[in-house]
């Protein structure tokens, strides 16, 4: 839900329901180191609610645009964020197993030097 | 900055348009004295934590896009620069718990996956329980309780969240544990283990109250299905560990009892949580700021509690201490405490002067412990993924 006035697209308040600080902080930041946004911040009403209120103010874009591109971005760096994650644990495994087997492989051949 | 609106200007507005808008032509960038990066003692404040012997200092991250740009510094992350400096290094892995460090995040984010692995990762746990009959030291509600908290070796993928029916339970989102253990008279104690819960693919056994009738031939349970006929399941649905301890029966006594596990997420309840636990720490830096030397070196090295410092041989008998492993820094700042506190006045150097104790903003140590039913590297990733499908949702909201 969005809290605006139709004059001024370039400021308003989101109130997002079932949010907590896990979204609205991380979407704070990414806001924050968009040029675009002169201010950004976020609050929750009170606690037994769940419900977080994302005030955005920009240099003159609409901000829900500007929200949503903030959106883009993290998701895009989530999936980034996965891809490299996925990749240095497989790596990981990979050289572990690697590492393991050719232990095994010199143990092996210690086995066969003692017969 | 670049919004001042001169007729004059326009032509130069133009041209810092074209300069990636960072609001400064680029004659005046390419003159001798005008800094393209931040100079030193900001970089340090902005990507260190100072830890000093009263109190930390500068330990804001510096989000907004135009802190510096009185410097002509551009603060904004672009997503290209997040990709070629982000990073991940897995330490170690195992079914149950991983270590790996993150790098080139902002706390932002990675305290966000952090919360989503504590409390929105859905596992499978027992959430109804049905006691036939109960003649154990435990109550009731404690022995519901204590079930609640044992992991459910099931891949919560397979299954719907309850609501989802309509609070009706099918295969679908209800798997059926059955427990009945009786201690004989005159047998020693019997302790009752997790082992006991045996897993029910027909669905429920007990007869629902009310619904027994001589005339139905076929009494109502709780629940009618079979999991059987499911391809999906891989293994049978268990507890993962078979020693958790339930209860103890004396001789005698009896348990008796069905447990229903349903799919939830752990910020309805801490059972459904993933994780035993996951947190991350800010990978520690020490940094010794002057050469460190002699009795000075063994004190240093003998002071620290974790064995960060280490003493290298400098020839003619000299020794220097160096730092040999600061991750494992635990910060207990015992290294810059002076040993005579108590006196004022102290002339000379301190050792505050002499080692320096930071953090790195954007380095974190990640630990999952995960509770055995989802390996740890699995659980991240699901977590990355629900901070994405959080996004998608506010773009859908708001289009
Ligand atoms: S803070 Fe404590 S653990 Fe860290 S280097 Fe100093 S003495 Fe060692």
């Amino acid at each position: 839900m969005e809290h605006g006035s139709y004059s001024d697209l370039s400021k308003s308040t989101f109130s997002l329901v079932d949010e907590d600080h896990t979204f609205a902080n991380s979407v704070r930041f990414i806001l924050n180191q968009d040029p675009r946004v002169t201010f950004c911040g976020y609050s929750i009403p009170h606690p037994s609610e769940n419900r977080v209120n994302v005030r955005v103010q920009t240099t003159g874009d609409p901000a829900s645009e500007v929200l949503k591109d903030g959106c883009q971005d993290l998701m895009l760096m989530c999936q980034h964020v996965r891809s490299t994650f996925g990749k240095a644990v497989n790596d990981f495994k990979t050289s572990k197993s690697v590492r393991s087997t050719s232990e095994k492989a010199v143990s092996e051949s210690d086995d066969d030097m003692d017969t | 900055m670049s919004s001042s609106g001169d007729e004059s200007m326009a032509s130069e507005i133009d041209e810092q348009e074209q300069n990636g808008g960072r609001g400064i032509p680029d004659y005046i960038m390419n003159l001798e004295d005008v800094p393209s990066t931040l100079p030193t003692h900001l970089e340090l404040q902005k990507t260190r934590v100072f830890c000093n012997l009263d109190a930390p200092q500068h330990t804001d991250t510096i989000q907004y896009s135009g802190a510096y740009a009185a410097l002509g510094v551009d603060n904004s992350v672009r997503l290209d620069n997040f990709y070629q400096n982000f990073k991940v290094e897995v330490k170690r892995i195992t079914d149950e718990e991983m270590e790996f460090d993150m790098i080139g995040i902002d706390p932002a984010v990675a305290n966000a996956f952090r919360r989503i692995l504590i409390a929105e990762v859905p596992t499978m746990a027992i959430e109804r329980v049905y006691i036939a009959n109960n003649t154990s030291l435990v109550q009731d509600e404690v022995l519901s309780h204590r079930l609640g908290l044992i992991p459910i070796d099931a891949d919560p993928k397979l299954f719907e969240y309850p609501d989802d029916a309509g609070g009706e339970n099918n295969e679908k989102n209800t798997i059926v544990f059955k427990q009945h253990v009786r201690c004989e008279k005159g047998q020693p104690r019997l302790t009752v283990k997790s082992d006991t819960l045996k897993w029910l693919p027909n669905g429920s056994e007990l007869i629902a109250e009310g619904t027994k009738s001589a005339a139905d031939p076929a009494p109502k349970t709780f629940t009618t299905f079979n999991q059987k006929s499911l391809p999906k399941f891989s293994k049978d649905p268990a507890p993962y560990n078979l020693d958790v301890i339930v209860a103890k029966l004396g001789p005698g006594q009896e348990i008796e009892l069905e447990a229903h596990a349903v799919k939830g997420i752990g910020k309805t309840h801490a059972k459904w949580s993933p994780v035993a636990t996951a947190w991350y720490r800010m990978l520690p830096e020490v940094v010794l700021t002057k050469d460190v030397k002699d009795e000075l070196a063994e004190e240093l090295v003998s002071k620290c509690p974790a064995k960060v410092f280490d003493i290298e041989d400098i020839g003619r008998g000299r020794k220097k201490a160096v730092v040999k492993n600061a991750r494992a820094c635990t910060l207990c700042r015992e290294c810059i405490r002076e040993a005579d506190e108590g006196e004022e006045g102290g002339e000379g150097e301190k050792w505050t002067d002499r080692v320096s104790l930071r953090r790195v903003k954007d380095h974190f140590i990640f630990t999952i412990e995960s509770t055995g039913a989802i390996p740890p590297d699995v659980l991240f990733t699901e977590a990355v993924k629900i901070l994405e499908d959080k996004c998608e949702r506010v773009i859908t909201e708001l289009s």
